[in-house]
């Protein structure tokens, strides 16, 4: 066989190479073999849901109550964005025939056309959105509540097309200068993103319950594990009539609106 | 080859020139949004896709254009379509490059794009979209190099491109297939979701693509002494003739099934398309424009004279491409946003800098094209003397 001087240099240098691959990937599985230790104090749930108690929100409403709202703007960091088009929401009010379209009669009560009802990521348990991300940036948890992965989230908002509730939002600016008092203690997000409410996890995984039920005065937000029969969520389904967005999609909800 | 494209008539040169300025200003506009980010579209929380992604899916239709030249000369041995195959292929080319590019500018974080190859996920039609029309370029790219280079050469091609010719045409119903599954698996989309949809992409494209190639052959018969041969234009506009009529029953089949059923969620977007909701009506008149040149396409395509008569056949070419690029480019994409989730009516408008990088993502397309045309042009008036 003809062998240059070049052509020797060459192989060699291929085999340095694949030699020292074989050093990087095994300390790259070292790393990943080390177990994360969970908080003994983090919640535990096969899935997380929620019901608002409209009624009892109405009740507080009267005295024009955001606390809920409030609440979870301050703890995740939501930006208020002066554009009403690409405004961010995690947790809103919208009227009956907007939170609930082609299902309105046009003769329900006037408390019921009239007053708001609470809107927010449904963690749907099978979500149009992390079936359409191409990127596994939006995914499942085991807990039930559907992720969202900002640092590898390309920004093709193929979720925001396929969400049917419309609860997912994309900074289409830099969000930063629109957060009126910073929470050190959660990421802000940068431009070109999608984000949407995520259950507060970051207060799950420390025995905390999300920020909006805690802030809720009249005890109107129910959360707790949907699989146990014995959860006060369970309990409250069991007790009173309530309706979910959009059922007939097969998504099914993790959000019930108790009657 | 490529250094053919490097010298040419000072027509040529100013068409190049026109492009790239044209280049120029949408890059320039894009450098403004990649500074602000997507803020500077009109694009919003409720029409959260917009002119981007609706140029992307009306330009892999025309891509089509290279599988309805390519499949009746291999398969069929329809010897009319010898000269023609590369200039459809060159075409598909220069479309998928636009389709990638739209792509790239609607992320909201274009230096992550690899992640859909880093975490390949196969339950997205995105991922596959990403696949399938790469794929497709590089086919095209691969083909189109040879076939013309072996013609050069005046030698047959290598055995291996008619493997890749044959992949490649079932690889061009994958492109439509899988865009329009990318919109028509949404559960709330109403407009989008629809069986057919697959099918009406497979309709427009096989007449907005050939009806592109048939203006552009013409124009390169009238510029250079390359003619791709009266019948393979004749032939490509029964193709045509035949896709516009099947295109114009999708969209029929589409308003009846929505109208006749009366569910108010499949009727609003068509509602809101052709007649305006609640007052708002930004697209009524392209859609009606849409109605009128289709109408206009058809009756020309059927006209007996069309064959004979350059300027009828212009005519309906253009009628065919622009009533389609009215359908798939604005209507089909904006129209499924619009009633938003919560079935309020929020329209968009495109804004001015959205519009540059549109214009310039087109004019990238057309300087890729006239290149690789005059490529083309230059090897065959060669290998012909």
């Amino acid at each position: 066989m003809d062998t240059s001087r070049r052509d020797f240099l060459k192989i060699g240098g291929l085999c340095a190479l694949g030699l020292s691959s074989v050093e990087v990937a095994e300390a790259f599985a070292k790393s990943q073999a080390s177990k994360y230790l969970t908080n003994p104090k983090a919640g535990a749930a096969k899935r997380w849901a929620m019901a608002i108690d409209v009624k009892k929100c109405w009740k507080a409403e009267k005295k024009e109550c955001k606390d809920c709202i409030l609440a979870c703007d301050w703890a995740h960091n939501v930006p208020d964005i002066p554009v009403k088009r690409q405004e961010v929401k995690w947790l809103w009010n919208e009227k009956y025939e907007n939170a609930f379209p082609d299902q309105e009669s046009e003769l329900e009560p006037v408390e019921v056309k009239e007053k708001p009802f609470l809107v927010l990521c449904n963690q749907c348990a099978h979500a149009p959105c992390v079936r359409v991300c191409p990127t596994q940036a939006t995914f499942k948890n085991d807990q039930g509540i559907t992720m969202m992965d900002m640092h590898r989230c390309i920004g093709c908002r193929y979720c925001m097309a396929a969400c049917p509730y419309g609860a997912r939002s994309f900074n289409w600016r830099d969000p930063r200068p629109y957060i009126t008092k910073i929470n050190p203690d959660y990421p802000t997000r940068d431009r070109g993103v999608v984000e949407k409410c995520d259950f507060c996890v970051e207060r799950l995984a420390v025995g905390k319950i999300p920020a909006c039920v805690e802030a809720c005065k009249s005890k109107a937000l129910i959360f707790g594990d949907l699989d146990d029969p014995n959860s006060d969520l369970r309990k409250a389904l069991a007790s009173r009539y309530s309706i979910r967005r959009k059922p007939e999609l097969g998504t099914m909800p993790g959000v019930y609106y108790l009657m | 080859m490529l250094e053919r494209a490097l010298s040419g008539s000072a027509a040529y040169k100013r068409l190049l020139g026109g492009l790239f300025i044209l280049m120029g200003l949408g890059f320039a506009a894009y450098l403004t949004q990649w500074e602000h980010g997507l803020m500077i579209t009109g694009m919003g929380r409720d029409v959260s896709w917009g002119l981007y992604i609706s140029q992307f899916t009306f330009l892999v239709g025309v891509a089509a254009s290279a599988v309805m030249v390519v499949l009746p000369y291999y398969i069929h041995d329809v010897k009319a379509f010898g000269r023609i195959t590369i200039l459809g292929e060159f075409l598909a080319i220069a479309s998928v490059i636009m389709c990638v590019t739209f792509v790239l500018v609607d992320l909201g974080k274009p230096m992550r794009v690899l992640n859909v190859l880093l975490y390949p996920t196969f339950n997205s039609m995105l991922f596959w979209d990403v696949v399938v029309l790469n794929g497709y370029l590089l086919l095209n790219i691969f083909i189109g190099w040879n076939v013309l280079e072996a013609e050069r050469k005046g030698t047959h091609y290598k055995k291996w491109v008619k493997t890749l010719i044959y992949i490649s045409i079932p690889w061009a119903v994958s492109i439509h297939t899988v865009t329009a599954f990318l919109i028509a698996g949404l559960p709330a989309r109403e407009y989008w979701l629809t069986a057919i949809m697959a099918a009406r992409f497979l309709a427009s494209a096989f007449c907005s693509g050939p009806a592109l190639l048939i203006l552009l052959a013409l124009i390169v018969r009238k510029y250079t002494k390359f003619d791709a041969g009266q019948e393979a234009i004749n032939k490509l506009l029964t193709i045509v003739t035949y896709a516009m009529l099947i295109s114009v029953f999708f969209v029929i089949l589409e308003v009846f099934t929505a109208f006749y059923s009366n569910i108010p969620g499949h009727m609003t977007a068509l509602k809101y398309l052709f007649v305006g909701v609640d007052g708002k009506h930004a697209l009524v008149p392209f859609m009606w424009m849409f109605v009128i040149l289709a109408i206009a396409g058809v009756a020309l395509l059927l006209h007996p004279n069309v064959r004979k008569n350059e300027k009828l056949l212009i005519a309906a070419c253009c009628c065919v491409f622009f009533s389609m690029y009215l359908d798939k480019g604005v209507g089909l994409i904006i129209g499924g946003f619009i009633p938003n989730m919560y079935g309020q009516i929020h329209q968009y408008v495109p804004t001015l800098p959205e519009l540059m990088i549109v214009a310039g993502v087109w004019a990238t397309g057309f300087f890729v094209l006239t290149v690789l045309y005059k490529i083309a042009v230059s090897v065959k008036e060669e290998v012909r003397g």
